[in-house]
């Protein structure tokens, strides 16, 4: 396991060395039931970072993504956000504390209409500049504008997308937690949920957890990388890097560019 | 024609008690998919707490006004009513959240026990009489020598009934709470992670529940004026049916399931014959049910994913 690298070369967009990380996990290990999904995970998250975790199918990428809101717990180790050390808080009061995530496989509430999905992502302040908010997530994806009355299950896979994007946006989040954002959608849709991405953290300061399979994209995008195999961080650096890394190269960039 | 008119106004008021309680049964079932057995018991509960409640008004506090009384009446059972359902929810059902399926059913059905053998010990087994009140009927027209009259007893029963359905159906569609409470029935984990506290909206849906079961548990001792410990469980099984024939989860669902399970008794009562109306209500919900599985106003499980 290489040494995270604090700044990358090619994309001097942060100044995070020296303060404490926003999202820091030491440690982590998280079971279901007896069998171990995360074998002690450590990775920070600086502020105004854009950083991703890629890896296989069934490599714990999404177990640490739930265990960070505390569901499951971890068994081991200790999540610390913004100072605070959130290991054993329950996970609705995690999400009150400006992160928001975009879990694995959307989980659109599919009964209800877009406008109401957006409504919930603003449950946690009870809806204070929620026109304001309506009206950025309605710009950054003119799609959902047209769709604000239907019911998020008739909507198609892309199109609940960035209705999952945006749900989490309506909380004003300070770090974002995207799963699989571009899973199975058309490779159009794809580039325009990434350059959402970049310019949420460009313009606004957004700081972005990300995990994806499409690690081409996503370490295109990132300040900085980590590889998860079978519930372990084995190696880290910054997107140019990990991109240039034969390893990494071998395993999951060949014949992938899509 | 006159009977017809008569009966038409008999089944939509106990179609309307009926409604209430399936309410309650829909809710629960919606958000932790529990059929909450003890759901009738916490009805004939909350009958017992409108009839002490109503005594000790009219007796020793010398309320003289009916309707000012029933008011409070309705008040007091309400609130009573839910505390008895929210600790129903914490005492029976949550520690066995995440236990195996049929547990939390079991432990309903022993709530359900417990309450009517409870009310059994505390207030005897008789029959308990309220006062007559509310005798006034409006004569609606009389041919043949039989009259059509609507009781005073009846509107209050129906207008009631079609208020608090109105306020209720704008509190789950338009209000904070009722978002939360559709969320949690839709995806408990995702309300979680967007902030929704789980456990206290699952309490407020019981809590909510059993305050409608007052609402019916008062109408009831108003419409028939007894209540006795056992009264619990045959309009308890009526209200479930509705729930179902209505197509169990959806709110508009109990109350017309409600509505058509009362007047198919009521007709069936004065057609044909009084000892089999329960037959006749519940042949309804399984023919209903062979042409619809999903219920009258159910949703099909077909979603986009």
């Amino acid at each position: 396991m290489s040494a995270a690298t604090p700044l990358p070369a090619d994309r001097p967009a942060f100044a995070a060395t020296g303060r404490t990380p926003l999202l820091s996990v030491r440690g982590v290990k998280t079971f279901y039931g007896n069998i171990i999904a995360l074998k002690g995970v450590d990775l920070d998250v600086n502020e105004g970072e854009i950083v991703t975790l890629i890896g296989a199918n069934g490599a714990g990428k999404s177990t640490l993504m739930m265990t960070i809101f505390g569901n499951p717990r971890a068994r081991e180790g200790s999540i610390t956000y913004a100072g605070r050390d959130i290991t054993r808080m329950p996970t609705h009061e995690i999400a009150r504390l400006n992160l928001a995530q975009s879990p694995e496989g959307r989980r659109i509430f599919p009964r209800m209409t877009v406008y109401e999905n957006l409504q919930m992502g603003a449950a946690v302040n009870g809806g204070a500049h929620f026109a304001q908010d309506l009206e950025r997530v309605c710009a950054l994806f003119p799609r959902l504008k047209e769709r604000l009355h239907q019911r998020g299950g008739t909507m198609s896979g892309g199109e609940q997308q960035m209705l999952a994007i945006a749900r989490a946006l309506m909380s004003r989040p300070r770090l974002l937690l995207l799963d699989e954002p571009s899973l199975g959608l058309a490779p159009l849709v794809v580039k325009q949920i990434f350059s959402v991405i970049k310019d949420l953290n460009e313009r606004d300061g957004m700081t972005v957890f990300l995990v994806e399979q499409n690690a081409y994209h996503a370490l295109k995008l990132a300040h900085r990388g980590y590889v998860m195999v079978t519930g372990t961080i084995t190696m880290s650096g910054t997107g140019r890097q990990l991109l240039d890394d034969p390893s990494v190269k071998a395993a999951y960039l060949e014949g992938g560019r899509h | 024609m006159e009977v017809f008119a008569q009966q038409l106004i008999n089944g939509l008021t106990l179609g309307s008690i009926y409604g209430l309680i399936a309410i309650g049964y829909t809710m629960v079932f919606g958000i932790i998919g529990m059929i909450n057995f003890a759901h009738g018991d916490v009805f004939m509960l909350s009958a017992f707490i409108a009839l002490i409640a109503f005594l000790i008004l009219t007796s020793f506090l010398g309320i003289a006004s009916v309707v000012v009384a029933l008011i409070l009446v309705m008040i007091i059972a309400m609130a009573l009513t839910a505390l008895w359902g929210w600790s129903i929810e914490r005492i029976a059902y949550r520690p066995l959240r995440g236990s195996f399926r049929l547990a939390p059913l079991i432990s309903a059905i022993g709530v359900s026990i417990f309450l009517s053998n409870f009310v059994q010990v505390v207030q005897g087994a008789r029959n308990k009489p309220t006062p007559p009140m509310m005798r006034e009927v409006i004569v609606l027209f009389e041919r043949n020598g039989y009259a059509v009259a609507l009781s005073y007893r009846q509107i209050v029963i129906m207008v009631t009934t079609a208020v608090l359905l109105a306020g209720f159906w704008y509190l789950v569609q338009h209000t904070p709470l009722g978002r939360a409470q559709r969320a949690c029935e839709q995806d408990r984990k995702m309300a979680a992670l967007l902030g929704i506290d789980v456990d206290r909206t699952i309490s407020l849906t019981f809590v909510l529940g059993a305050a409608l079961a007052a609402v019916a548990g008062t109408l009831y001792l108003l419409y028939y004026g007894v209540v006795s410990f056992s009264d619990g469980f045959v309009p308890g099984v009526k209200a479930f049916t509705a729930a179902v024939l209505g197509g169990i989860g959806s709110l508009p669902g109990a109350v017309l399931g409600g509505l058509i399970i009362g007047l198919v008794e009521t007709f069936w009562s004065a057609y044909f014959s009084i000892e089999y109306k329960d037959v006749a209500a519940f042949s309804i919900l399984a023919i209903v049910l062979i042409f619809m599985p999903s219920g009258i106003l159910g949703r099909p499980e077909v979603e986009k994913v």
